[in-house]
């Protein structure tokens, strides 16, 4: 395990960038960079990460980053691929595409799962921040069930979309799950991922204190809420074996588990949210956790 | 056009169709990165070069990709990452490219694209016109047609050298009609590998994402103005924008000067580098067309002129950046232009028509321009539309009859029984 001591102590990302106060991106974008290290392209498609990329000639990051329309992002990397094994360069630089959750779940999926399927070596890392929170808070296909969006104003119908599932299903050799309020442990996920070739996949919950109404001192408060209610649990997937990652292992056990109520009521995109749907909610969970346990108790 | 073989038994002449000369180009320009999606009429194209590609004959990375959108994507990013990049593509693979194309432009990356051009749906259609080529006009790509196999293969080369040349960095398309070359086998000439690498040096990129020593932030978000910083000052959209259209300007004397250099190296010129002539030097009327419909123009000609009509052949190479320079200066003399557009501007008239009218505007003496549809989707274009047309045009310019009303030659609602019917209820 990672200690906080162990973290490079270079940063790159400068100071002042346009991300909003308490955001969870940020600080994950912020880790991520850290475990990568200088030897990275990193490819965008439009999302917040644009914005906290800066403006027009100047770039806020210590690595080069490429901006790509909204649906290409893991076609551009596959494309910065091909390049660097042209120049037998794909050893030494890591690719690694950086995309929002509408930038996955909806309008990347395809070239994401074409690239994956591919084996295209490189990493994807989806900050999931459970809107389109850039151009305003409408939901995306991973916004969760009775959150109020800008296009949900009665709150969401369905569950969110399970995207690490579907890239597990692509039989690729690194699938994770992590959350902003653990940044040591997505430390430590994106070194392994780095060493691992191959298609690496990282589902990362990303808090954000605008598109889901909490003040952004509680942005880690509120990562953590999500992991301690077993709402988010986080585990890896290494060539098809499951590993619940240290801070949910504990959340196996339903006592441990705070109840949802707790994660809910501390956003006000779930003001409206009906008691069907908190019922819901927990027998989401419970489902989640039974089937986690079979796969631990599997390995 | 009439490609000088100097000798019949030369080991280089080979039979091939479009499509595999693109692929033998694509082969010989060494191209670092191909991704493709298949589409009929382009498929063979990428079929051939992956086949290079395993025979070990191309070291290149072979992306086959989900959607052209992705293909357009991959060679966007590969291109930014330094590599000489390329792709094929055809009709609704070209549209759902297009995204990327004004992307491709703006970021100046000299990508080649080869289009075998197919109709738009719908209905369904796979085979030729030129609606594809058309419909890309405004993202800021060079556009070149060609009429002949050979014609493919040369301008391929001559595009990857045009896109790469510093002065330009701006991506290139290289158009042929889907079927009528793309699927026939034609005698063409293969250069020496020597001789295409002595005319087309490896690709000196202004961006290069694989050398880490240098950071980049590409394409970030860019306002309406200039921004000044301590770092330095930064140009907004607009000067990004003015850059890529002066750019594109520039480029038509560059367009000729790689023509004029191939011609002298290799001994074949197409025209001026932007439009062939044909039987034009005691013509007092021209067909103004493109591809496949110049070519038919070629045949006709020879049969008017057995009829005594002094009328030659403009058969334009270069679309974008039109020649409006050059057109002008031509058609300076001429009494009738005749134009065949075997694409059209819904709502308005065939392309060529209207852009031919608009960079004729204000000659003095300004040629009588009559413009007429033929051949959508496919529909056969034959020395019988042709002449009709030629004839047509000629009484509307004695009438001075001047009309933006389109005319479709090789019309067949005659033959419709249902639009018969309706005449007998209609009495």
């Amino acid at each position: 395990m990672v200690n906080v001591m162990d973290l490079v102590e270079e940063e790159f990302i400068y100071p002042g960038t346009r991300a909003c106060a308490g955001c969870a991106m940020a600080l994950i974008y912020r880790i991520a960079l850290k475990a990568l290290g200088p030897k990275t392209i990193i490819t965008v498609p439009a999302s917040c990460l644009t914005v906290l990329h800066g403006m027009q000639g100047f770039c806020t990051t210590k690595v080069s980053v490429l901006h790509t329309p909204f649906m290409t992002t893991a076609a551009s990397a596959s494309g910065i691929v091909a390049s660097l094994e042209e120049k037998g360069l794909a050893d030494e630089i890591s690719v690694v595409a950086f995309a929002g959750d509408g930038g996955t779940t909806d309008i990347g999926i395809q070239s994401l799962s074409g690239a994956a399927e591919r084996g295209t070596n490189f990493i994807y890392a989806c900050y999931d921040n459970e809107a389109y929170m850039n151009t305003g808070v409408q939901r995306s296909g991973s916004t969760p069930l009775g959150a109020f969006s800008t296009t949900t104003p009665g709150g969401k119908k369905s569950h969110k979309k399970n995207m690490p599932k579907i890239l597990e299903a692509h039989g690729i050799p690194y699938v994770a799950t992590a959350n902003g309020s653990y940044p040591l442990d997505i430390y430590e996920k994106f070194q392994k991922a780095r060493k691992i070739k191959g298609t690496k996949y990282l589902h990362i919950l990303s808090p954000c204190p605008p598109g889901w109404g909490f003040p952004p001192k509680d942005t880690i408060k509120i990562g953590r809420l999500a992991v301690q209610t077993g709402f988010w649990p986080m585990y890896e997937v290494i060539n098809g074996k499951y590993f619940l990652s240290k801070d949910s292992q504990k959340y196996l056990d339903p006592s441990k588990r705070k109840p949802i109520e707790d994660y809910l009521k501390t956003q006000k995109r779930f003001d409206k949210i009906t008691r069907e749907e908190i019922k819901n909610y927990k027998q989401y969970i419970d489902d989640q956790w039974t089937e986690i346990r079979k796969r631990v108790e599997n390995y | 056009m009439n490609v000088p073989m100097k000798t019949v038994k030369n080991k280089r002449i080979k039979i091939i169709t479009g499509n595999h000369a693109a692929a033998h180009a694509f082969r010989q320009a060494k191209v670092g990165v191909v991704a493709a999606y298949p589409i009929t009429p382009q498929s063979p194209v990428v079929e051939k070069i992956s086949e290079f590609v395993e025979k070990g004959k191309l070291n290149a990375k072979f992306v086959m990709v989900e959607s052209e959108h992705s293909a357009a994507a991959v060679c966007c990013a590969a291109s930014a990452t330094g590599s000489r990049v390329g792709t094929a593509t055809s009709s609704h693979g070209l549209e759902l490219m297009y995204e990327l194309l004004p992307w491709a432009a703006g970021n100046r990356l000299p990508i080649v694209i080869n289009l075998a051009t197919r109709a738009l749906g719908a209905p369904w259609s796979v085979w030729t016109d030129h609606q594809d080529f058309i419909t890309i006009r405004d993202v800021g790509w060079i556009q070149m047609f060609c009429e002949d196999n050979q014609e493919i293969y040369d301008t391929n080369i001559q595009a990857f050298k045009i896109a790469e040349d510093p002065r330009v960095f701006i991506p290139a398309i290289v158009a042929y009609d889907g079927y009528i070359l793309s699927h026939t086998l034609m005698p063409m000439k293969l250069e020496n590998q020597k001789d295409i690498d002595e005319f087309l040096p490896p690709l000196k990129h202004h961006i290069n994402l694989s050398d880490i020593s240098q950071v980049k932030g590409i394409d970030p978000v860019t306002t309406p103005h200039v921004i000044k910083r301590a770092e330095g000052t930064a140009p907004g959209y607009y000067e990004y924008r003015y850059a890529l259209q002066k750019a594109l300007e520039n480029s038509i004397e560059i367009i000729i000067n790689v023509h004029d250099e191939y011609a002298e190296k290799f001994g074949r010129a197409y025209g001026n580098g932007l439009f062939k002539t044909f039987k034009t030097k005691d013509a007092d009327m021209i067909i103004f067309a493109m591809g496949s419909v110049a070519s038919q123009a070629r045949v006709a000609i020879k049969k008017l002129r057995e009829k005594g009509l002094k009328i030659g052949l403009l058969s334009l190479k270069l679309f974008r950046p039109f020649p409006a320079k050059y057109l002008r200066e031509y058609f300076k003399d001429f009494k009738n232009i005749i134009v065949f557009d075997r694409d059209i501007g819904y709502g308005f008239e065939g392309v060529l028509s209207y852009e031919l009218k608009a960079a004729l505007y204000g000659l003095k003496n300004s040629p009588f321009i009559k413009g007429f549809i033929v051949g959508l989707g496919g529909r056969d274009v034959t020395n019988e539309h042709i002449i009709n047309g030629v004839y047509k045009g000629l009484e509307a310019s004695k009438k001075g009859e001047i009309t933006h009303d389109t005319e479709f030659l090789g019309l067949k609602l005659e033959e419709l029984d249902f639009l018969k019917q309706e005449d007998n209820k209609n009495g």
